[in-house]
């Protein structure tokens, strides 16, 4: 009876074996055979209650773990009651020096290879078209110092729509928008359309044709799982407003806004009339990228100066 | 039940058989498959980066082939209408072979949308109830609903007549002429849905063009019959199927007439963009002139639209219509004009100049183009399935066994 019972085990297992290992093929991440299933049919994060996100975050936890050797933490904070983000870039003051792009990377859990950037900085010659037509646009450029001489420039990333065209796009509701306004991606949710991607007007969402590799030594283990958590191969990313520093309590700003060594980048509560965000828009000349696509960005150019 | 699976044996059985011709097909047919397979497989493991395909242009060969074969599909009307709205005898001889490409069609578009996905092993999520269908929001949901359902009604019209006919029985109109009448208008949804797809995205204004849909449907009535007049010929010379001339002839001036309006909103379009002269130009002039130097589509463009024209006066032209030399011609003319117009032709101006002004040159990759000729071979061997035991049916060659006759 116990070789009967050993021996269906051992049958069991195999069977078990060649299943995980034909799955294996189609999921990157995990290498235990039951999590690959739990993975698979892993819920909308949406439609998941308390303890199916903790379930889902601990598997994540361990998987990722196991990947970089490092311990992680993947928050699912929800958005703090009586906020919506909004955004403030002073062009007058943007030197183009892209620091911004590389801090967003390292905080984000951008892959390296192939490299994904979540901000486009664009360079303008002075003097020709530049705030519909952007078909003058340089966005490789690569001088010894910035700024230029007779250039300016102009950085894009998502601007956080209000009313976000990618969103209605989207077949399968992996994207959508927060309470506090926050245009997010559900990774395990997304099946690589690219619909949203065809959608937006501002170049805005990432994806990843390749599988995404970062060095253990560049990880950052302080994720929300809405933002900078290690992504797949096969969907579509984009900023997040640094959801996972943003909703902490008492939050901190986005990578891009800390690192802007001319204070060029403002972010701040929309909701809030003491807000600096508020104070731009009440005091400067603002103007919002494509505006006659009535999408109502939450991310505001102005010049300062 | 016991008859349902002999019959099953019996469909089987006559697409097993043939003669060397007909091996040879399904092995040049089945090298292709293979090849299609293995650059698959090599895109499955290392990811999309293996096309040509970057976030600037995030459509390619694969959509551009899905959006050609929703014309072919949504072209059965064309046959489906004389057939049985206006009773036209030679036409309702050959419905049944249109109806079955149209299935074939749908089901070839359906394999290009999964070459496409990223995470092909998560479409469910796309269902309604055990997904999260975004329905009526997405027009891709919508897409999803109208091109499976037309791929539902097609096969049931036609596998029900074919069941009729292989009991020696016609079909009972009454049971069949709602789908029929749905067909018609289901036809035209899918093509209007596809395009809309494309329409309903003011961030890229080539495709923001109210023309656009109606354009859709008068190119698909191009593309799709000028295949089915090829494949009546194949068809007729390799069976017993008696298909007239005057069908195959009726058929090509329907084609001049959808040619002409495609020509017509054409020309709508060029004036609108080139005399406006507005920043929404660029992709047309991309398209036909180039744009800052970047003219790898320029060739292309005006290779399909003389291809274009000149079918157009074939089909026009009684003389040059009625004999099949100059039919065939602007059949094939035909076929790779809207192929070039509206798959490629379509789909990357959409993405040139992008959102933020980059020109990227997209042209597809071996890989991509591998997998593509291999969708284009399965549905080569599916449709040839489908003609293997339809042909002898409709002949009364092939017979079911049914309750009377195995007693």
């Amino acid at each position: 009876m116990k070789d009967g019972l050993r021996r269906s085990f051992s049958r069991r297992s195999f069977l078990k074996g060649t299943v995980a290992g034909l799955a294996s093929i189609a999921i990157p991440v995990g290498s235990s055979d039951a999590s690959i299933w739990e993975a698979f049919f892993q819920k909308h994060f949406r439609e998941m209650n308390d303890d199916e996100k903790k379930a889902v975050i601990n598997r994540l936890e361990e998987e990722y773990a196991r990947k970089f050797n490092i311990k992680f933490n993947i928050k699912t904070t929800r958005a703090i009651p009586g906020t919506l983000f909004g955004y403030g870039l002073d062009l007058s003051r943007c030197i183009g020096c892209r620091r911004c792009v590389y801090a967003c990377m390292r905080e984000n859990n951008q892959s390296r290879d192939p490299q994904v950037q979540w901000i486009t900085v664009l360079r303008f010659k002075k003097g020709e078209k530049w705030v519909n037509d952007l078909e003058e646009a340089e966005k490789y450029y690569y001088p010894e110092k910035v700024p230029e001489d007779g250039y300016f420039y102009m950085p894009v990333q998502c601007q956080h729509c209000e009313n976000p065209p990618c969103v209605r796009a989207c077949p399968t509701q992996a994207t959508w928008k927060e309470p506090d306004g926050i245009v997010v991606v559900d990774y395990n949710w997304c099946i690589g359309c690219r619909y949203c991607m065809a959608a937006c007007p501002y170049g805005a969402r990432r994806f990843n044709w390749g599988t995404p590799h970062i060095r253990k030594s560049e990880i950052n283990p302080e994720t929300h799982y809405l933002g900078n958590r290690p992504r797949y191969r096969g969907i579509v990313e984009k900023c997040t407003f640094c959801i996972q520093r943003t909703r902490e309590n008492p939050g901190r700003y986005p990578a891009c806004v800390e690192i802007c060594p001319v204070g060029a980048r403002k972010f701040g509560n929309l909701l809030d009339p003491d807000s600096e965000i508020r104070y731009i828009i009440e005091n400067e000349r603002v103007f919002r990228l494509k505006e006659d696509e009535n999408t109502n960005p939450k991310f505001y150019y102005f010049f300062a100066t | 039940m016991l008859n349902e699976i002999r019959n099953f044996f019996i469909v089987l059985k006559e697409i097993m058989k043939g003669n060397k011709w007909y091996y040879g097909w399904l092995a040049f047919l089945s090298f292709f498959i293979l090849l299609g397979l293995g650059a698959y497989f090599q895109q499955f493991n290392h990811g999309l980066i293996e096309t040509a395909m970057r976030d600037q242009v995030s459509w390619g060969l694969y959509i551009s082939n899905f959006t050609f074969l929703v014309g072919v599909a949504a072209a059965a009307v064309y046959l489906v209408v004389p057939a049985y709205v206006y009773n036209f005898k030679p036409i309702k001889e050959i419905v049944l072979f249109g109806e079955l490409m149209a299935a074939t069609a749908i089901i070839m578009c359906l394999m290009f949308i999964m070459v496409d996905l990223g995470r092909p092993e998560r479409v469910w999520h796309i269902l309604p109830i055990i997904g999260a269908m975004h329905f009526p929001a997405s027009l891709l949901a919508w897409d999803v609903v109208v091109l499976n359902g037309y791929l539902a009604i097609n096969v049931i019209i036609t596998f029900y007549a074919l069941y009729r006919k292989a009991h020696g029985k016609d079909y009972n109109m009454q049971i069949i002429k709602p789908l029929i009448i749905i067909s018609i208008p289901w036809a035209i949804s899918i093509h209007t849905v596809t395009a809309f797809l494309y329409n309903g995205l003011p961030s890229r204004p080539f495709w923001n063009a109210a023309v656009l849909a109606p354009r859709f449907i008068a190119s698909a009535l191009c593309s799709g019959p000028a295949l089915m007049i090829i494949i009546f010929q194949i068809v007729r010379k390799v069976s017993r199927v008696d298909i007239e001339n005057k069908a195959i002839f009726k058929i090509g001036e329907l084609i001049a007439y959808a040619m002409g309006i495609n020509l017509f909103l054409f020309i709508a379009e060029f004036f609108k963009e080139f005399y406006s002269g507005s920043i929404h130009l660029a992709p047309m002039e991309y398209l036909y002139f180039g744009l800052h130097g970047h003219n790898s589509m320029v060739p292309w463009m005006w290779t399909a639209l003389f291809f274009n024209v000149t079918a157009f006066l074939l089909f026009l032209l009684p003389k040059t219509r009625e004999h099949f030399f100059t039919l065939n011609l602007a059949c094939v003319l035909v076929i790779i004009g809207v192929y070039i117009e509206k798959g490629m032709g379509l789909v990357v101006p959409g993405f040139v100049p992008g959102t933020l002004g980059e020109i990227y040159d997209y042209t597809p990759t071996m890989l991509e183009k591998t997998v593509t000729i291999g969708i284009w071979a399965a549905g080569a061997m599916i449709y040839t399935f489908f003609l293997k035991f339809a042909m002898p049916i409709h002949t009364g060659l092939l017979r079911f066994v049914s309750k009377e006759n195995s007693q």
